[in-house]
């Protein structure tokens, strides 16, 4: 060892092993060579393409003006590492250090960042999924194939899901001028991450815009045709519709099976981590070479009462990869903190909508700033007398503003003296949230308890 | 050439927009559209946006030489 320390020694010959190459792994690798690591870096990736950024995919690409292979993420910097494309891990060994890869190979490392993020969650139903016609959106050939299916020119789009990716599609839809049906289960879209009020606006804002918008519904089945393409999805009211496109939007699932008997406190929920990104193991005790970051992390958070949260937030990928590589060659006193304030956007029906902080925990909501019927408006989230939330309709300035209320735990309901109040004054109403044990879709924050190693979760989407 | 911008910090002010209008439109009142794939001919235009972006929303490759990505595709 040498004389200024083994964490010293690490950043110059360790050896780094990434798996999942998308944005948290990319921005991670970036960050660890910026601060100065050295040693050998290997980013191992189950898509055999280089990193590239999904937002753009059910807006941009889902329009038709941009290819889905043409959103390949900027690189900030050469990262020099050896890439192992196109190939999945299939196992991890905590004792040996070592990351089993489908191919038969291992690889040695000395600190392991996962970043395996989500995956479409699939329709339940195999021979109904396997149905041509029948789309889910995650990746860019998921992208790819919808985009040409849609550029047929489509009778009628089926949207299962109305979560910010489902609304988002229906939206493309419509702009292409494509009939859309949305189906949704809660009573409107958008309600799991926003709650019931922000959620009557979301519906209004379907309807107006031409979309077929069908709540507190499931659909039942997916029929198709002697050749095998979809041609008509049975509902739960009764009623049936010819439809040649279901796009499948019932949210996603952490990949994290390959991690299974690994002893991490992975499950469906995610891969538990400290502030620090830094993984518990079952017993919920933290290790200290095995880090965690973006989509598949679930971490505590001090301004939301030390529970995990979940967060599928492009954001979130970057901020905590960033930390996660900082943490990773920096000794004890030297690491940070993932302190970062849950923030996502979303782009439909030309409304920017975006939020900050943890709506979900909202049990109260008051428009701040414009008004709901304008569409225009910035709105805050109630939690036990402060701001634990916001959500602004085309007010994105302000979001900044709010950010900061919520880092300050200032008062529900607010007393903010902002520009463009409502003229009736600030009325906080119920936010309007459905049972939190029923799922809900869509990029946003999931609460997920206080346990590290909590493998109890279930869902059950669309019952016949 | 590749670029992204974080819409969590970009706040519409669309100076981008009116610097390289065939990268960066906006989409209704404030949401920003942009082309992740632009065409190199539109380097200069689009450096000049990230320049004046005011909050710094826009990122730009820094790296041309991507090789090491391709290489190890299976
Ligand atoms: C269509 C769409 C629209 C979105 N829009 C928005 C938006 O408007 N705003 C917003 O804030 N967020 C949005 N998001 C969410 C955002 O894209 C994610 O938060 C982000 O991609 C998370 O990055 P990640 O690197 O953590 O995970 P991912 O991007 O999921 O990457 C994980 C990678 O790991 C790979 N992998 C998985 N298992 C293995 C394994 N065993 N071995 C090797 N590799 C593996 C995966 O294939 C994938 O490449 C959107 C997402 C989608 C799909
Ligand atoms: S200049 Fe910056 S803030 Fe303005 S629209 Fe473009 S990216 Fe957004």
């Amino acid at each position: 060892m040498s004389v200024d320390g083994p964490a010293a020694t690490f950043r110059r010959r360790g050896r780094i092993v990434v798996v999942g190459a998308s944005l948290a792994g990319l921005r991670a690798a970036e960050t660890l060579r910026e601060e100065g690591f050295t040693g050998t870096l290997t980013m191992v990736g189950d898509e055999p393409r280089e990193p590239y950024d999904r937002p753009p995919l059910s807006k941009q690409v889902l329009l038709g003006k941009t290819p889905a292979d043409g959103t390949a993420l900027p690189r900030r910097r050469a990262i020099d590492a050896e890439w192992r494309l196109g190939v999945a891990a299939t196992g991890l060994d905590l004792t040996e250090k070592r990351v089993r890869l489908a191919d038969g190979q291992e690889v040695a490392f000395d600190r392991l960042l996962i970043a395996t993020g989500t995956r479409a969650r699939p329709w339940p139903r195999d021979a109904e999924a396997d149905l041509d016609g029948v789309f889910v959106l995650r990746t860019s050939d998921d992208a790819a194939r919808l985009d040409r299916r849609l550029a047929a020119g489509p009778r009628r789009v089926l949207v299962i899901g109305a979560g910010f990716t489902g609304s988002e599609v229906a939206s493309a839809c419509r702009e292409r001028g494509l009939e859309v049906t949305v189906a949704e289960r809660g009573p409107a879209p958008l309600v799991g991450a926003l709650g019931g009020v922000i959620g009557a606006v979301a519906a209004e804002l379907q309807r107006e815009h031409g979309v077929d918008l069908r709540c507190c519904i499931t659909v039942t089945a997916l029929e198709g045709d002697p050749a095998g393409r979809l041609r008509r999805a049975h509902l739960s009211d009764g009623t049936a519709l010819d439809v040649d496109v279901a796009v499948i939007a019932l949210g996603a699932m952490r990949n994290t099976e390959w991690l299974a008997g690994s002893g991490l406190g992975a499950g469906p929920r995610g891969v538990a981590c400290d502030a620090g990104c830094r993984a518990f193991d079952v017993h919920g005790i933290v290790t200290d070479d095995i880090f965690v970051a973006g989509d598949v992390a679930r971490s505590p958070h001090p301004l939301f009462g030390y529970q995990f949260l979940s967060l599928e937030h492009w954001g979130n990928a970057v901020a905590q990869a960033e930390v996660a590589a900082h943490n990773m060659i920096s000794a004890g006193p030297d690491r940070r903190p993932h302190l970062w304030v849950p923030a996502f956007w979303s782009a439909q029906f030309g409304v920017n909508i975006k939020s900050v902080g943890v709506p979900p925990m909202g049990e109260e909501i008051a428009v701040t700033q414009g008004s709901l019927a304008g569409r225009r408006f910035a709105a805050a989230y109630g939690f036990q007398g402060r701001v634990i939330a916001a959500v602004t309709f085309d007010h994105a300035r302000w979001i900044d503003f709010y950010r900061e209320r919520i880092e300050a735990a200032a008062p529900f309901p607010p007393d903010f003296t902002g520009v463009d109040r409502p003229p009736e004054g600030i009325r906080p109403v119920s936010a309007d949230f459905p049972d939190p044990a029923l799922p809900t879709h869509g990029p946003t924050v999931t609460l997920s308890g206080y346990s590290p190693s909590d493998r109890r979760l279930t869902f059950t989407p669309a019952r016949a | 050439m590749r670029l992204v911008v974080d819409l969590n910090r970009c706040q519409g002010y669309a100076q981008c927009a009116f610097l390289a209008p065939d990268v960066f439109v906006m989409h209704g009142e404030e949401a920003l559209m942009y082309d992740p794939g632009a065409d190199e001919s539109q380097r200069e235009q689009i450096t000049r946006a990230a320049a004046a972006c005011p909050v710094q929303a826009i990122l730009v490759d820094q790296v041309d030489q991507l090789e090491e990505a391709r290489a190890h595709v299976r």
